[in-house]
């Protein structure tokens, strides 16, 4: 599975998707195929205001519990509640109904610090 | 991943899908790692009468028997199973302990026994599940329909000598095949194709944990260690109280006293995942015990685990709570498998 072009990553393996300053977070391919098969996903509780680098929900596969930090700060406006009944969504469509969560952006200069879609295949290819 | 120094996969294809082939056709485990010593001469049913807590006396050659391997504290050096020959006994024990043991043994050796330590010789493959029996049947041209839980057979199949017996660490109905290191990819290959008919599936280190624990099998190094006693592990049906071995007095007195803690099984009543370190709390927040496995049960989809719960919380159906970061999850304390094998 390709990653999309038009996202942003970071080192952490999520993904972010920006419409209308919000950005749509959720985790990569590469990362749900390293985590296995997703059991459970703790969402954030809605209006919680997180830090850049804060973890903010947590990724839970039979094997290993897994941190999301919040790759921009902002206030959680949306969660994906499709996720607590069907975890296993992350893995199986992790770009799209596989998302976890949406902040409203406070700072779109930090948007510039995430890493292009090249720049993430070129990470890839390291790991 | 490396584990203990061998390279092993922790899933082949999908953690969940190998668990659920074991439990609902069958799957083929590489447990080379695990160690294997053997003891032999006039003294080794003493020596090893002494060092565990179970009774070797009764084992006839062809019979297999579970046990803790005891220190004098009363604590479990390692957890055994151990095979009668006809000279001897040839004894499996935990990867990670395969020194410790050897070196334990060794210091507790009467006159006239001889302790050999065979593991970089010895291989181990497993056929787990509902069809193992069918698989081994056809892949050895031989009717294990009669081997019962807990027997072995020796012999030979294409000139490599093959050991099976009917255990296992999943809670289904399986074998256990030892071939010596030289032969063990030959069996392999065999193995995997007879399987694939019968939708065997060649199974990681991750689904046997799951499968384990739903089978509530304690594992050597999270559910008991020198720490731990039979006693409080549950394990007193491996403790064979007309014999002596080291730490039995420990183990008496416990019985006298009762225990203070004990290894529980708990079923969580909500969505999340106890993990081994969470502490268990009563209804009023206070820490009552500690878990030490858990996970997602692929087969319950529920959050399952063992922990040690303080008297009296311990006691089957006791609601519990789980601290996991920062909720308290209800729990329902459990007895006995999480999960029943289908045979």
């Amino acid at each position: 599975m390709a990653n999309p072009r038009d996202y942003l990553y970071t080192k952490d393996h999520e993904w972010v998707r920006v419409i209308d300053g919000t950005a749509r977070i959720g985790i990569t391919e590469y990362a749900q195929n390293e985590l296995g098969d997703v059991v459970f996903v703790e969402l954030p509780a809605p209006e919680l205001i997180v830090e850049e680098g804060e973890g903010f929900a947590v990724v839970e596969s039979v094997k290993a519990v897994s941190d999301i930090y919040a790759p921009v700060s902002g206030t959680v406006k949306a969660v994906n509640e499709a996720l607590e009944d069907s975890p296993e969504l992350v893995n199986e469509s992790p770009f799209d109904e596989g998302w976890i969560a949406e902040l409203e952006i406070n700072d779109e200069s930090q948007l510039k610090d995430l890493m292009t879609a090249d720049e993430y295949d070129a990470l890839l290819e390291e790991v | 991943m490396n584990f203990h120094g061998w390279e092993m996969p922790v899933h082949y294809t999908s953690l969940v899908e190998e668990h659920l082939c074991v439990r609902e056709k069958a799957g083929l485990f590489d447990l080379s790692h695990m160690g294997e010593l053997r003891l032999s001469g006039d003294t080794a049913l003493a020596t090893l009468d002494r060092l565990i807590s179970n009774d070797p006396s009764k084992l006839e050659p062809g019979q297999v028997l579970y046990s803790p391997l005891m220190n004098e504290r009363g604590g479990i050096v390692d957890d055994l199973v151990i095979y009668r020959e006809g000279d001897g006994f040839f004894a499996v024990v935990n990867a990670a302990n395969v020194e410790k043991d050897e070196r334990w043994i060794r210091d507790h050796l009467l006159p006239g026994t001889t302790l050999e330590n065979i593991s970089a010789d010895t291989a181990l493959l497993a056929i787990q599940g509902p069809e193992a029996e069918t698989i081994v049947n056809t892949a050895f041209a031989c009717d294990h329909g009669s081997l019962g839980n807990f027997r072995y057979w020796d012999y030979v199949w294409n000139g490599i000598r093959v050991r099976i017996s009917r255990t296992g660490y999943t809670g289904e109905d399986g074998f256990e095949i030892y071939v010596s290191a030289g032969a063990v990819q030959t069996v392999w290959n065999m193995l995997l194709k007879e399987g694939q008919p019968h939708g065997m599936q060649p199974i990681g280190l991750g689904a046997r944990d799951t499968l384990r624990l739903e089978a509530r099998l304690p594992l050597y190094g999270q559910d008991i260690d020198e720490s731990t006693t039979p006693l409080e592990a549950g394990l007193s049906f491996a403790v064979a109280w007309d014999t002596e071995f080291l730490g039995k007095a420990v183990l008496t007195k416990q019985r006298e006293e009762g225990l203070g803690r004990r290894l529980a099984g708990f079923i969580l009543q909500e969505r999340g995942i106890a993990r081994s370190g969470c502490t268990i709390l009563d209804g009023q927040g206070s820490p009552i015990g500690t878990v030490t496995s858990g996970s997602m049960s692929p087969s319950l989809q529920k959050g399952i685990g063992l922990g040690y719960i303080q008297r009296p919380w311990n006691k089957a159906g006791t609601e519990v709570y789980v601290q996991v970061r920062n909720r308290q999850l209800k729990a329902l304390t459990h007895k006995g498998r999480f999960v029943q094998g289908k045979k």
